[in-house]
């Protein structure tokens, strides 16, 4: 698209930027359709404000007051740009996405066993339609959910993942999206459908990041849907630019007796909300959410937890710890629904967080909407600083001070980084986290 | 080594030490018996150099340096080991982590080349292996979830490995079992040496026949009310504190107010 356009901020800029999208992105009728739906129920339900009670720490002002352009594709990138993106010691499939395109040179989908498929999206839509059509936009919340109903009525690209039952994934799928240095704002809508068949097992990382980009917008949603008895390891990796505004959704639905583990790495973004939705639909499934998050500078983190209970014998489990530096502020609610026939839920939510500054601020806020009787719930939240024992201790083995709170906010996010299985993705994810720490090289030496 | 002179120290306002005074040379075991609350802990933290201390009067010098000047972790540094009475849990850092890092501090001040971490493994397999202990503990976070045994035992291990000229244990017997007293006597033992001191702070002569001490002195509200030899310790065990307080006339400075 043209620089010169100069559209409108805030919603009417989104509503007139849909005209132009609708007529040029193509597609089936049925996605024409439901892009269609999406940006009427986007008029809707507009920007959320502040007065919003789910949204009453995060102000979106600065984020609908601007004008984003609506990204195609393009930026010169090289497969040297997206080298650093690789787990070492691990093959896995890489799917590239840059300015909210799939490009296949910078790619390796790589050939996997057993029928799993991994491409981008648009492909899929050519490729296998039924899948697509069959579930995608399903799940989400329409009713409240304006920035993944904002989504999909931009959708056009994202990582299409397809695991046919009883199939491993055996090298984990990577999806990367990076946004270029571009000449004014842009905005992205990064649309992932992964599938997970009965009793299959898989592990995905999508990863989101600059590629140069400064001030831009990806607002990307996930639809998980993992059958009976699958398992599924889930990583998200957010390192985009310190100036740019990252909104991601992910839902997940789950079958009866399937496994989730939900792991989130937060560490760039202006403004950051992380949403996670998953619905516990069928019964004995298992839920883990489990992140880091740790904005500095100015950053602003909010998670935003929905976690529904709606099927007998379900467990969820929320374990999100916060590192916040100078003046940054985070946030976590932690909201657990137990719908009525959910008897036997047992649901766990901790929230820890350090403040490593005067000036940093944490919002905590477990909210727990229970409809049966016969259930387990449990919440906790700390706000602190570190134990000043625990210092003392390495001091008095001879460790400088500085070098102890590096050690012990390493430990603090390890805490999160050792429930991650996939070893070659935690190593990876771990040498993004030290290398957020203050004086965090200093790690490196000691394993 | 050490000489500890009229030593008043403070915490929140309250006078939990009142002019306590004490030398140890090197080669020497010296242990400090005494009630509940008499401040043994708080000699001990105060030597290890933990915050909150406040002292009001006296000198502390630690082989002709001011001691009291240093940071903790110079001290650690210049051979100072204190075994916590109650060690600490550090969830998320690794024993070897934390023990490779404390180790390779140390041999930097003493000018020493850094272990790299293959070295630093093999080191504490070692070391593990000497004490009869277990390795699995160096598998774990520090101290998380470990028993109180094992916490001191732990200790004891941390001790092995960096070598301190001073040792103190604050109640290192404390809570353990016949074997576990043993191991931690044995490793206590082995590091004694012509040039190492150490202050054992226990409620109990039992240890005190696995590590024998040179000299025994009795703490009670804040000074040394009876010094003597390894005997006192026996003799302390059948007649109690106030005996020791009471009837010495010839107790240190201070003691008899
Ligand atoms: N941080 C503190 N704040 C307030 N009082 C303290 C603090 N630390 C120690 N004290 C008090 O100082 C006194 C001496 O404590 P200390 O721990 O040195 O005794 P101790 O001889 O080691 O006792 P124990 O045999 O029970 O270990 C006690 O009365 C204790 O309550
Ligand atoms: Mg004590």
């Amino acid at each position: 698209m043209s620089g010169k356009l100069k559209g409108k901020g805030g919603l009417e800029g989104y509503l007139e930027a849909f005209k132009r999208f609708q007529n040029g992105a193509g597609g089936p009728s049925w996605l024409r359709d439901v892009r269609q739906a999406a940006i009427q129920r986007s008029a809707e339900l507009g920007f959320p404000t502040v007065r919003d009670e789910h949204w009453k720490f995060t102000n979106l002002a600065p984020l609908a007051k601007k004008t984003f352009r609506a990204a195609s594709g393009g930026g010169k990138i090289t497969l040297d740009d997206v080298a650093p993106f690789v787990f070492r010691g691990q093959e896995s499939a890489r799917l590239v996405f840059v300015n909210g395109r799939y490009v296949e040179e910078l790619s390796d989908p790589c050939a996997q066993p057993g029928g799993v498929i991994a491409c981008s999206l648009a492909q899929s839509l050519g490729t296998h339609k039924e899948l697509v059509e069959q579930h995608l936009a399903k799940h989400l919340d329409y009713e409240r959910d304006f920035f993944a109903v904002l989504n999909t009525a931009f959708m056009a690209d994202g990582g299409f993942v397809y695991v046919p039952a009883r199939a491993l994934v055996q090298r984990p799928i990577h999806l990367v999206f990076g946004t270029t240095k571009t000449s004014s704002p842009v905005v992205t809508h990064p649309r992932n459908l992964i599938m997970v068949g009965e009793a299959a097992e898989a592990a995905i990382v999508e990863e989101y990041v600059s590629l140069g980009g400064d001030e831009y917008f990806t607002n990307a949603v996930s639809e998980l849907v993992v059958d009976e008895g699958a398992v599924l390891e889930h990583y998200r990796v957010e390192r985009e630019s310190e100036r740019a505004y990252n909104i991601g959704t992910v839902r997940v639905q789950q079958g009866r007796g399937s496994n989730v583990t939900c792991h989130g790495v937060f560490l760039g973004g202006a403004l950051v909300r992380n949403n996670m939705h998953p619905v516990l639909a069928g019964e004995g499934a298992e839920c883990v959410l489990n992140g880091v998050f740790m904005p500095r500078g100015r950053q602003h983190i909010d998670n935003f937890m929905w976690v529904e209970h709606a099927s007998p014998h379900c467990g969820s489990r929320q374990y999100y710890n916060g590192i916040l530096d100078d003046k940054a502020s985070g946030v976590f609610s932690g909201r657990i629904i137990v719908h009525k026939d959910a008897q036997k839920t047992d649901a766990k939510q901790t929230n820890r967080n350090l403040l490593l500054s005067d000036e940093a601020q944490m919002d905590s806020k477990p909210q727990l909407e229970i409809y049966a009787d016969d259930v387990k719930c449990t919440h906790g939240a700390t706000i602190g600083q570190l134990d000043d024992e625990a210092i003392f201790y390495l001091r008095s083995r001879g460790i400088a001070a500085e070098t102890a709170r590096t050690l012990l906010l390493f430990g603090f996010a390890a805490e999160n980084l050792e429930r991650m299985r996939e070893e070659p993705i935690r190593r990876y994810v771990e040498d993004l986290v030290t290398g957020r720490l203050p004086r965090g090289e200093i790690l490196k030496k000691l394993s | 080594m050490l000489e500890i002179k009229n030593l008043h120290v403070s915490v929140e306002g309250r006078k939990i030490l009142k002019g306590f005074s004490l030398k140890v040379d090197a080669g020497e075991v010296h242990s400090i018996m005494g009630p509940n609350g008499s401040g043994k802990s708080t000699l001990a933290s105060v030597l290890a150099g933990r915050d909150g201390y406040e002292v009001t009067q006296g000198q502390v010098l630690y082989r002709g340096r001011d001691l009291l000047e240093m940071e903790a972790e110079e001290r650690a540094c210049e051979g100072v080991f204190m075994a916590f009475q109650y060690p600490v849990e550090i969830p998320g850092v690794g024993s070897i982590q934390f023990l490779t890092a404390a180790l390779n501090a140390i041999r930097k001040h003493r000018g020493e080349e850094e272990l790299d971490a293959f070295e630093a493994l093999k080191l504490f397999k070692d070391k593990v292996k000497q004490l009869h202990m277990s390795d699995e503990m160096l598998h774990r976070s520090v101290n998380e979830g470990f028993s109180g045994g094992e916490k001191k035992k732990n200790e004891i291990f941390q001790m092995a490995v960096l070598e301190p000229s001073l040792a103190i244990l604050d109640e290192t017997d404390s809570g353990l079992d016949i074997d576990a007293l043993r191991i931690v006597a044995d490793g206590v033992n082995a590091l004694r040496s012509p040039e190492r001191a150490m202050l054992v702070i226990t409620h109990y002569q039992r240890l005190l026949n696995y590590i024998v001490p040179d000299y025994v002195h009795v703490l009670v509200d804040g000074r040394i009310v009876r010094s003597g030899g390894k005997e006192l310790a026996l003799h302390l065990e059948e007649h109690g504190y106030s005996w020791a307080g009471e009837r010495d006339p010839a107790a240190p400075a201070g003691a008899s107010a």
